[in-house]
């Protein structure tokens, strides 16, 4: 077995196994550990900065490779006229360049600011890295290996669907510079210290919020909650 | 009508002698664990004061409580995706600074010191990372008008009281502060249970305690900012909210809260109050100054046979609607009328009731220090007339109060000193003159109502000052499990500590 085999064929299956498993488990059984831990009640002026740009950079840029991923097609059909695919790389460029920025005000924060120190686990400072790692390896693909949106369509998105089912095809991958693989070996370390860190809060992201009622009111017997409420 | 059960606590403020046995008392048994060392469930203010955390009631800066605009109550701190938007960095959430850095003193060195010329000192040092800490402020640090200037002036209560009558407050002679202990308001329209994103903050229908569901609590920490009488706490070592209890686990054992039961001055007072849910919406969105009358008009009358027929309906017990009826927060809230809501204009119907204070000497409502020539009597009767006179401004009290309603304050303040006069002139001369039942007519009030007022006031014991019903927790086992089975299951096992997920 190479070392393609197991970082493509086979991490992925105990990364995602792990992901799975253990965020399954500790939603379940753990509900009291899922938090965001936010530290800003400690500190607030450099969060401001490092949260609100970490945040939506990652976030936006995760959007877009989700959809390379479920709809291929229409990104190269989008592309097929240059100033769209200048427009769109250009985007997902800054985008990423602001996550990164965010990234490191954030892990500037964690150093320097005494009080967010003392809060800080080791596990927040394994996740600062390995995230720190998926951005710059992210931004450095986008700027050496162009055009991304082109060629992500072409590769990962046939390659993630083999992982689905079951029949991973590492050719697709095996003949890729290092630092791409890089990129996609150390999403898979993400997703596999995931459920073991805070970034487990992502999956409670509050979208109910914008339907719930407003107050809410338990009433110890059930019967009475269903006669009232 | 949709009847439902609340037990409130009331404040008889003039008899608070801002001793902070509350605050010891709750934070011994709830909040003297690592992350929450900043917390005061329960604290007490100075007034005029900026209070905890720093200028609590600044709602502009702080985006606390509810708004009526046009026609629509909105939460001043975000709209529903607003919310959710803001929820990577939330502008007015306060700081550690705002409230203060816990700290504690290195005691260890006192004996560790080598020895030598001086005596060794136990130096400050913060309870979040253990460094040496130059205090800078803390909890109480306004506490008996100490360092006015820089904390009583800024009172958002203030706004809107003369500038004359502020100079008067800092004349030495004039000088005048209250105590004001607060702790979670428990309100019928919880602003931070409106702003969780989560939905982990809910209202108990059985006796109205708000709570924060500790798993499921995110830690977006909007409760925080939108509580406008910052009353929700973030843990930052656990990265969860927490907040006053009510000590529900001594309610349920028949018990008074901590504070209550350890309060000296027994300041506090317990009670059942039936509430109406449906009239919620209406009462908070009426115009501020008929927010408290219509306030009242929620609590309903526990006598009446229709409420007994809608309590029992929505499975409250008897043993509760008996409580009800000898509830001293009814009788002072609704049946006398002189308990008030804090801050009524915040909209978020606090349950928790204040009698407010009397002004301290009244031989001074003149300018002059003493009127030696006039009898006592001529005294407390210009107080009752010339309340614009008395040492704390009727506008200030309004201001905390009654939503600014001024009419309010003085009735109640009618009330307070016709009792005052009646009584005093019982049991001091023996006999009571047509003048003093003339302001306690005038107060609205007859002499059996004034004597009960005393009564309860001063000379409640226990039981009357804690109306406690029975909380049969054993029935409510029945909603979730068979009550059998429940019972072979608890005592014995493994507990997960509450430990920080990271």
């Amino acid at each position: 077995m190479d070392w393609n085999t197991f970082f493509f064929s086979i991490w992925p299956y105990i990364s995602l196994t792990i992901f799975l498993v253990v965020t399954i488990y500790r939603s379940i059984l753990r509900p009291f550990t899922i938090s965001s831990q936010s530290s800003q009640l400690l500190e607030n002026k450099r969060l401001y900065w490092g949260s609100i740009s970490f945040h939506y950079g990652i976030v936006l840029v995760l959007v877009g490779h989700l959809i390379a991923l479920v709809i291929p097609k229409s990104v190269v059909l989008w592309n097929a006229a240059p100033l769209r695919l200048y427009l769109l790389e250009i985007t997902g460029l800054g985008l990423g360049l602001w996550a990164v920025a965010g990234l490191l005000i954030l892990v500037f924060r964690r150093v320097a600011v005494r009080r967010v120190q003392v809060v800080t686990t080791p596990m927040d400072a394994v996740v600062l890295v390995v995230l720190l790692v998926s951005a710059i390896s992210g931004v450095l693909v986008a700027t050496l290996y162009r055009f991304g949106s082109y060629w992500f369509t072409g590769v990962f998105s046939p390659y993630l669907l083999s992982l689905a089912t079951f029949s991973p095809r590492i050719d697709l991958v095996a003949p890729l510079p290092w630092l791409i693989k890089l990129h996609v070996i150390n999403n898979f370390v993400l997703a596999a210290i995931f459920p073991f860190s805070r970034l487990v809060h992502i999956f409670t992201y509050p979208i109910g919020y914008l339907i719930r009622p407003w107050q809410i009111v338990l009433w110890n017997r059930k019967i009475k909650a269903q006669k009232i409420n | 009508m949709n009847v439902r059960a609340h037990m409130s606590m009331l404040f008889h403020l003039d008899k608070c002698i801002g001793c902070h046995t509350c605050s010891i008392a709750c934070k011994n048994l709830w909040t003297d664990r690592k992350g929450a060392e900043y917390m005061w469930w329960n604290n007490v203010e100075t007034r005029p004061g900026t209070g905890y955390p720093t200028r609590w009631e600044d709602q502009r800066h702080y985006r606390g409580g509810w708004e009526l605009k046009g026609s629509k109550l909105r939460l001043r701190l975000h709209s529903r995706a607003g919310g959710l938007g803001k929820i990577f960095y939330n502008p007015a959430l306060p700081t550690l600074d705002d409230y203060y850095e816990p700290f504690t003193f290195r005691y260890q060195d006192l004996f560790n010191a080598p020895a030598g010329d001086d005596q060794p000192t136990a130096i400050p040092i913060s309870k979040i990372t253990g460094d040496p800490l130059d205090i800078q402020t803390g909890p109480n640090w306004d506490d008996d008008l100490g360092g006015s200037g820089i904390y009583a002036s800024n009172d958002p209560s203030l706004d809107g009281v003369p500038e004359e009558v502020r100079r008067q407050m800092n004349e030495l002679e004039r000088v005048v502060f209250n105590y004001l202990p607060r702790i979670c308001n428990h309100c019928l329209n919880p602003a931070c249970a409106a702003a969780c994103p989560s939905g982990a903050i809910y209202k108990r229908a059985e006796d109205g305690v708000v709570l924060v569901n500790e798993n499921k609590c995110r830690a977006w920490r909007m409760c925080v900012a939108a509580c406008p009488y910052k009353k929700v706490y973030y843990n930052w070592s656990t990265g969860k909210s927490e907040k006053c209890i009510l000590c529900f686990p001594r309610l349920e054992t028949g018990q008074a809260p901590a504070c209550a039961h350890s309060c000296v001055g027994r300041i506090r007072y317990m009670g059942v109050l039936l509430y109406d849910a449906d009239r919620i919406p209406d009462a908070a969105m009426v115009p501020d100054e008929q927010l408290v009358e219509a306030h009242r008009k929620v609590i309903l009358d526990p006598f009446d046979p229709e409420v007994i027929a809608g309590a029992r309906a929505n499975g409250i017990e008897d043993s509760w609607i008996e409580a009800a009826q000898n509830s001293p927060a009814y009788k002072f809230v609704k049946e006398w009328g002189i308990a008030l809501p804090l801050h009524a204009e915040y909209r978020t119907m606090a349950m928790m009731y204040y009698i407010p204070p009397l002004s301290p000497v009244v031989s001074v409502i003149e300018n002059e220090l003493f009127k030696l020539d006039l009898a006592d009597e001529r005294h407390d009767f210009e107080l009752f007339q010339r309340l614009d006179a008395a040492r704390l401004p009727v506008k200030y009290l309004a201001n905390l109060f009654s939503a600014g309603n001024e009419q309010i304050i003085r009735e109640v303040m009618h009330k307070l000193l016709a009792v005052r006069l009646y009584m005093r002139h019982k049991t001091v001369r023996g006999s009571v003159n047509g003048d003093t039942l003339g302001y306690l007519a005038e107060a609205g009030l007859t002499t059996e109502k004034a004597e009960a007022i005393y009564k309860l006031t001063t000379l409640p014991n226990q039981k009357e000052q804690f109306v406690i019903p029975q909380y049969h927790r054993e029935t409510a086992v029945e909603a979730w499990k068979d009550p059998l089975a429940h019972k072979g299951e608890v005592g014995f096992g493994f507990i997960q500590p509450p430990q920080r997920g990271e």
